[in-house]
C-alpha cells in the first residue's frame, strides 16, 4: 500500500500535467509515465500478464506510434491553450468536477465487502488462468478481436495511402510552374534563402539577415518558428557583446565586423541594426527576397 | 489491501482524461486523453478482478487494450490524412459538418 | 273506354312484370339508339373531312331509327295488349354482390310512343335544319350534336333501369348544354348554356338521390324490380322518392321552381329550341313521372306536389308568354305552360297519365311546328326576333303563315285540332279531381289563347313595322316541307284519341281510371271553348285594334313589368341562392385562408423557426459534442446512483 500512496499522487499529477502541457511531446511523455505507473499497479494487484502487456503494447508500441505521428504532423497553432469556443472551458471544468465527484461517490458506495483476492483463481498461475478463460469462455470475442485488428490494419493502410491521380511532374513541369507563378504573383523562382550562418552558432535556427538588416522569415523552418525556438540575429549580438567584453576587446573588432563607420557605440546601440543600406553583407547572408 | 483507493484513482484519472478531451484542441493530445480514460477503465477492471476473485476483469482489460490498439491505429491514420489535406491537426478546424 | 274502378287496374299495372325477351324485329332495338350515337361519333370525331356529307348522315340516322321504330310499332300492334313489353339485355353493367345493374332496353307502349315522337319529329327537324343552318360553317358539328341528343334521348326513354335512364338523362343535359351554347361566340349564348347546365344540376341531384334511395331501400334500380318492391314499401319512402323524382323532373322540364333556364335557352339555334326545348327533352320530366307511376300512385303527397307544380308552372309560363316581345321567348313561356299542363295531368294519377302523354304528343307536334315557323320567320327577317319589328308577313310568307296558323289553332284548343282533344281531356280530369285545379287549368287555357293570338297578330297580321333593308321572303323547300308535315300532324293529331286508342294503348303501363264528372262532358268542352274565345277576343281588342309601337313601352303596369322579368324568377334565385351562396363561399374562403391555413402555416412556421434556432446547437465542433456526451453520462450516472441508493 505504501507503493500505491507514492505512485498514485504522482500519477494524478502526471495526468494533470499531460492535459496542461503546451507541447504534445510533453503530453506523450507524461502519458508514458502514467502508463508505467499503471503497469506497476497491475503487478501489485496480481496481474503480471497485464503488467507485461501494458508495458510492451501500450507504452512500447502505442505511445511510440503517437510519437511517430507527432513527428509527421509537426507542430502548429493547435498547440495553443487559448480556448476558442465560448464557455467550453468553464463547462468542461464543471462537467469534469461533477463527473469525478459522482464517480468517486459511486465507487465509495459500490464497494462494501472485503476483497476476495485472486489466490483461488491463480491455482495454476496467472497466465494459465487467463489463457483458459480466453480460449474457452471468451474464445468468440477473442476471434472477433482478431478480425478487428486485421480490419484496423487494413484501414490504416487505406487511409494513409495516397493515390496518384495525375502523372508525376517532371523537372520541366516544375520549372515552368515556378516561372508561371513568378509571372503571376511575383514569388521568387529560386531556392529559399538558407539560414544565417554565424561562426559561433549552429545557424539552422537562426534567420538570415537581409541587406537592410532585417531577419528573413523564409530562411528558417516553419516548424522551428511554430515552436518558438528561433533566435534572431539581434539577440545573437548580445552574446557577441558578452564575449567581446570577456576577452576585453574594444570596439575595433566590432567596427570591423559590424559597422562601416568606426564609431564605438554603447552596448545598447551596438545591438541595434540600423535599417540603412550601410550594413555590409552579413556573414553568409544570401537571402534577398 | 483494500480496493477503494485503486478505484478512486481510476475515477480521478478517468475524469482528468475526459476533461482533457473537452479542452484540448490538438487531435493527437485528445487521443492521448482518450487513451488515459481507457487506461483508467483498465485499472478499474483489474481492481474489480481482484475484488471479486476471478479473472474475468483481467480478460476485459486485455480486450480493452486490443481494441485501444486498433482504435489508435485507425485514429492516427485519420489524423494524418486530415493533416495532409488541411495542414492542421486542430479538432476545431474540422467543423464543416454543421448547420 | 269501359268503366272500370281504379284499384283493380292499379294492381294489374303493378303485376305487369317480367317483360318478354327481345326476339325477331325487336332484337334490332339496340340499333335505334346506336344509329344516331354512331352517327354522332363519326360527325364529332371525323373532323373536317365529313363536312361535305355530314348533314346528310346526320339526317339519315334518325330517319333510319324512325323506320325501325315504325317497324316495331306495327309489330307491337299485332301483339296482345298485355304482352307488349319487350326487354333487350345488352350487357352486365355493374355486378357487385347483391346489386346488379344490367344495361338493358325496355320497349313497351309508353316508350314506343316516345321513340316515334323523338325519331319522327326529330327527323323532320333534322331535315329542316339542313336549310336553316345552310350558311353556318359549323353545320356538320351541329348535326353531330343533334344526333348525340337524339341518341341520349332514346336511351333515356328506352332504358330498362333508372341508372340507364340516368345516363340518357345526363346525355341529353350535355347535348342541351352544347346546343344552347352552339353560337358560343355570343356571350349571351355561352352564359345561357352555363345557366341551363347549372340549374339542371339541381334537378339531377334530386334524380341521383332518388336512384340512391331506391338502391338503399329496394336493393335494385330496375323498373321491374322497383315496381315490384314499391308495393310493400312504406308511404314515407315512396313520398320521399316521389318528391326527389319530381325535383329531377322540375329541373329537366323547366318547372317552377327550376324554370329559369328555359327562357335563356332560346339563345340556341331555332331547330334546337324546337326539338330539345319544346318537343322532346323538356318532356322528359313528364316521362319520368309517368314511368314512375308505381311510385306516385302509392304516394298521394308527392302526387299533390306534382299537381301544384304543374298548375303553378302552367299559369307562370302563360303569364310570362303574354309579356315577351321576343317571339322565341313567348313560345318558350308557352312551352313551360304546356308542360305544366302535362305535369298537372300526370299528378292526377291513373286518371291523367294517358292524357298527359297524349298532350305531350300533340304538343310535340304543334310546338315543333310553331318553333320551326318562328325560325322560318327569323330566317327571312335577318335573325330579328323582336315581334315589334314584324307585322304583315302573312302575304309574303304564305306557307309559313298557314302552317303557323295550324299550330296556333292547335295550341289554343280550337275545336277538332289536336290540342283541343288533349287539353280538353286534361281539363276534364282536373275538374273531376279538384275544382280549384280545374278552374286554374281553365284560366291557363284562356291566357294561352290570349298570348298566342298576340303572337299571331304581331307577327303576321298587323301593319308592317320592319326596317327598309329587310326583305322578307318565303323559306326554301327544305324548310317548308317539314313545316307542312308538322302542320298536318298538328291539325289531325287528335286521331290518336280516335276510339280512345291512346288511352287503351297505354293502359298496360299506367293503368286506367275514368273521370267522374258531375256535369256532362260537353259542358267542360263548351266552357273551354268559351274561355278560349274570350282570350282571343281580348287579344284582338288589345293588339289588333291599337298600333303596336316599334319600341317596347317603358311605362307599363306592374304586372307587365313582372312578366317581362320572368315573374322575378331570376331575381328570386339571385336573392335566395346566389348571394347567400357567394357570401357563404367568401366567408368559407376567409376561414380557410385565415383559420385553417393560418393554423397550419403558423404551426409550420413555429416549428421551422424553432428548428432554425435549435440547429445552432449543431456547431460542428467535436468538443461541444463531447461536452454534451459527458453531460449525458453525468445524468446516467446520477440516475444509476439514485436507483442504487433508493
Amino acid at each position: 500500500m505504501i507503493a500505491f500512496w507514492i505512485l498514485a499522487p504522482l500519477a494524478v499529477l502526471a495526468a494533470l500535467a499531460m492535459v496542461a502541457a503546451r507541447k504534445a511531446v510533453h503530453s506523450a511523455l507524461m502519458l508514458a509515465y502514467v502508463m508505467i505507473t499503471l503497469a506497476i499497479l497491475y503487478a501489485m494487484q496480481d496481474a503480471p500478464f497485464l503488467f507485461a502487456v501494458q508495458v510492451i503494447v501500450y507504452t512500447g508500441a502505442v505511445l511510440m506510434l503517437f510519437l511517430f505521428v507527432l513527428m509527421l504532423v509537426g507542430v502548429d497553432a493547435s498547440d495553443s491553450l487559448v480556448e476558442t469556443i465560448k464557455g467550453q472551458r468553464l463547462l468542461a471544468v464543471l462537467a469534469g468536477l461533477g463527473f469525478g465527484v459522482l464517480l468517486v461517490l459511486g465507487v465509495a458506495q459500490a464497494v462494501v465487502s472485503a476483497p476476495v483476492g485472486l489466490e483461488a483463481a491463480h491455482a495454476q498461475g496467472n497466465v494459465v488462468g487467463l489463457a483458459e478463460l480466453l480460449f474457452t469462455k471468451y474464445v468468440f470475442a477473442f476471434e472477433v478481436t482478431g478480425a478487428l485488428l486485421i480490419t484496423a490494419a487494413l484501414a490504416a493502410m487505406v487511409l494513409a495511402h495516397r493515390e496518384r491521380l495525375t502523372p508525376k511532374p517532371t523537372q520541366r513541369d516544375l520549372a515552368e510552374a515556378r516561372l508561371r507563378e513568378y509571372a503571376e504573383t511575383g514569388r521568387h523562382p529560386g531556392p529559399l534563402p538558407p539560414p544565417g550562418v554565424y561562426s559561433r552558432h549552429n545557424a539552422v535556427d537562426t534567420p538570415a539577415l537581409l541587406p537592410d538588416g532585417r531577419a528573413s522569415d523564409l530562411s528558417v523552418s516553419r516548424t522551428l518558428r511554430a515552436r518558438g525556438t528561433l533566435r534572431s540575429a539581434p539577440e545573437l549580438a548580445d552574446d557577441v557583446d558578452e564575449t567581446l567584453r570577456k576577452i576585453g576587446a574594444t570596439g575595433r573588432t566590432r567596427t570591423v565586423g559590424d559597422r562601416a563607420a568606426g564609431e564605438v557605440g554603447p552596448p545598447t546601440e551596438g545591438r541595434t541594426f540600423p535599417a540603412s543600406g550601410e550594413q555590409p553583407d552579413g556573414d553568409g547572408t544570401g537571402g534577398d527576397s | 489491501m483494500s480496493t477503494e483507493p485503486f478505484l478512486v484513482l481510476s475515477a480521478l484519472l478517468f475524469t482528468i482524461g475526459a476533461f482533457g478531451v473537452l479542452i484540448r484542441r490538438n487531435a493527437i493530445v485528445v487521443f492521448m486523453c482518450v487513451e488515459l480514460m481507457l487506461n483508467a477503465a483498465n485499472l478499474a477492471f483489474v481492481t474489480f478482478a481482484r475484488h471479486h476473485g476471478n479473472l474475468d476483469g483481467q480478460i476485459a482489460a486485455f480486450f480493452v487494450m486490443v481494441v485501444a490498439a486498433a482504435e489508435v491505429v485507425v485514429g492516427l491514420a485519420i489524423i494524418v490524412t486530415i493533416f495532409r489535406t488541411r495542414r492542421s491537426a486542430s479538432v476545431d478546424d474540422a467543423s464543416l459538418l454543421k448547420y | 273506354m269501359s268503366p272500370m274502378t281504379a284499384l283493380p287496374v292499379l294492381s294489374e299495372t303493378a303485376s305487369a312484370v317480367a317483360p318478354a325477351q327481345a326476339g325477331g324485329v325487336y332484337s334490332l332495338l339496340w340499333l335505334v339508339v346506336a344509329l344516331p350515337a354512331v352517327s354522332a361519333a363519326i360527325l364529332l370525331l371525323g373532323g373536317r373531312s365529313t363536312n361535305a356529307w355530314g348533314h346528310l348522315l346526320g339526317c339519315a340516322a334518325p330517319i333510319a331509327s324512325f323506320a325501325l321504330g315504325v317497324l316495331m310499332f306495327v309489330s307491337l300492334l299485332t301483339r296482345d295488349a298485355h304482352d307488349r313489353a319487350i326487354e333487350q339485355h345488352l350487357f352486365d353493367w355493374i355486378t357487385t354482390g347483391s346489386y346488379d345493374v344490367d344495361a338493358g332496353l325496355l320497349l313497351d307502349p309508353l316508350s314506343m310512343l316516345f321513340v316515334l315522337l323523338i325519331t319522327g319529329v326529330g327527323s323532320i327537324i333534322h331535315v329542316y335544319s339542313i336549310g336553316y343552318m345552310a350558311e353556318d360553317p359549323r353545320r356538320r358539328r351541329f348535326f353531330g350534336q343533334l344526333n348525340l341528343f337524339v341518341a341520349a334521348m332514346l336511351l333515356l326513354v328506352l332504358g330498362s333501369d333508372y341508372l340507364v335512364l340516368f345516363v340518357g338523362w345526363e346525355g341529353v343535359g350535355l347535348a342541351s348544354y352544347l346546343l344552347i351554347g352552339f353560337w358560343q361566340h355570343k356571350h349571351s349564348a355561352a352564359t345561357a348554356a352555363k345557366k341551363a347546365f347549372v340549374v339542371n344540376r339541381v334537378g339531377d341531384m334530386g334524380m341521383a338521390l332518388a336512384v340512391m334511395l331506391m338502391f338503399a331501400t329496394f336493393g335494385t334500380t330496375s323498373f321491374v324490380g322497383v315496381s315490384a318492391a314499391a308495393e310493400g314499401a312504406s308511404t314515407a319512402t315512396l313520398t320521399a322518392l316521389g318528391l326527389l323524382l319530381l325535383l329531377g323532373a322540375c329541373g329537366k322540364s323547366a318547372q317552377v321552381p327550376l324554370q329559369s333556364w328555359l327562357l335563356d335557352a332560346m339563345e340556341g339555334p331555332t331547330p334546337v329550341s324546337a326539338l330539345i326545348h319544346a318537343a322532346t327533352m323538356v318532356t322528359a320530366g313528364v316521362y319520368l313521372v309517368t314511368r314512375s307511376n308505381f311510385i306516385f300512385n302509392e304516394a298521394p303527397t308527392a302526387q299533390t306536389a306534382v299537381v301544384i307544380v304543374g298548375l303553378v308552372t302552367a299559369l307562370w309560363g302563360a303569364i310570362i308568354g303574354c309579356a315577351k316581345d321576343d317571339i322565341k321567348k313567348a313560345l318558350a313561356g308557352s312551352t313551360m305552360s304546356q308542360i305544366g299542363y302535362m305535369h298537372l295531368a300526370a299528378g292526377l294519377g291513373p286518371i291523367g297519365y294517358a292524357f298527359a302523354i297524349f298532350h305531350l304528343l300533340t304538343h310535340g307536334f304543334f310546338k315543333a311546328n310553331l318553333f320551326l315557323g318562328a325560325g322560318s320567320v327569323m330566317h327571312s327577317m335577318n335573325d330579328e326576333v323582336d315581334m315589334r319589328r314584324y307585322g304583315g308577313l302573312a302575304p309574303l310568307m304564305p306557307i309559313t303563315f298557314l302552317t303557323f296558323a295550324m299550330g296556333y289553332l292547335a295550341i289554343i284548343g280550337f275545336p277538332l285540332f289536336s290540342g283541343f282533344w288533349s287539353k280538353d281531356l286534361i281539363l276534364e280530369a282536373a275538374f273531376a279531381e279538384n275544382l280549384v285545379v280545374g278552374f286554374g287549368a281553365l284560366l291557363g287555357a284562356g291566357i294561352t289563347a290570349f298570348y298566342m293570338t298576340r303572337v299571331m297578330l304581331m307577327t303576321f297580321l298587323s301593319p308592317k313595322r320592319w326596317a327598309d333593308d329587310v326583305h322578307p321572303h318565303e323559306s326554301p323547300r327544305v324548310m317548308t316541307v317539314p313545316l307542312l308535315v308538322l302542320a298536318a300532324l298538328s291539325a289531325v293529331g287528335g286521331v290518336l284519341y280516335l276510339g280512345g286508342w291512346v288511352v287503351d294503348w297505354l293502359t298496360p303501363v299506367v293503368g286506367e281510371e275514368h273521370p267522374e264528372l258531375g256535369v256532362p262532358v260537353w259542358v267542360i268542352s263548351l266552357a273551354a271553348v268559351a274561355v278560349v274565345a274570350a282570350g282571343v277576343a281580348v287579344a284582338w281588342v288589345l293588339v289588333a285594334k291599337r298600333d303596336v309601337p316599334r319600341e317596347a313601352p317603358v311605362r307599363v303596369s306592374v304586372f307587365t313589368t313582372a312578366a317581362r322579368a320572368d315573374l322575378f324568377g331570376d331575381a328570386l334565385n339571385e336573392a335566395v341562392f346566389m348571394r347567400p351562396g357567394q357570401h357563404l363561399t367568401r366567408s368559407l374562403v376567409y376561414v380557410d385562408n385565415r383559420g385553417v391555413d393560418g393554423t397550419v402555416n403558423g404551426l409550420g412556421g413555429l416549428i421551422g423557426g424553432a428548428s432554425g434556432r435549435l440547429r445552432r446547437l449543431q456547431t460542428g465542433f467535436v468538443r461541444s459534442y463531447a461536452l454534451t456526451m459527458v453531460a449525458g453520462a453525468f445524468v446516467v450516472v446520477v440516475a444509476l446512483l439514485a436507483a442504487n441508493l433508493s
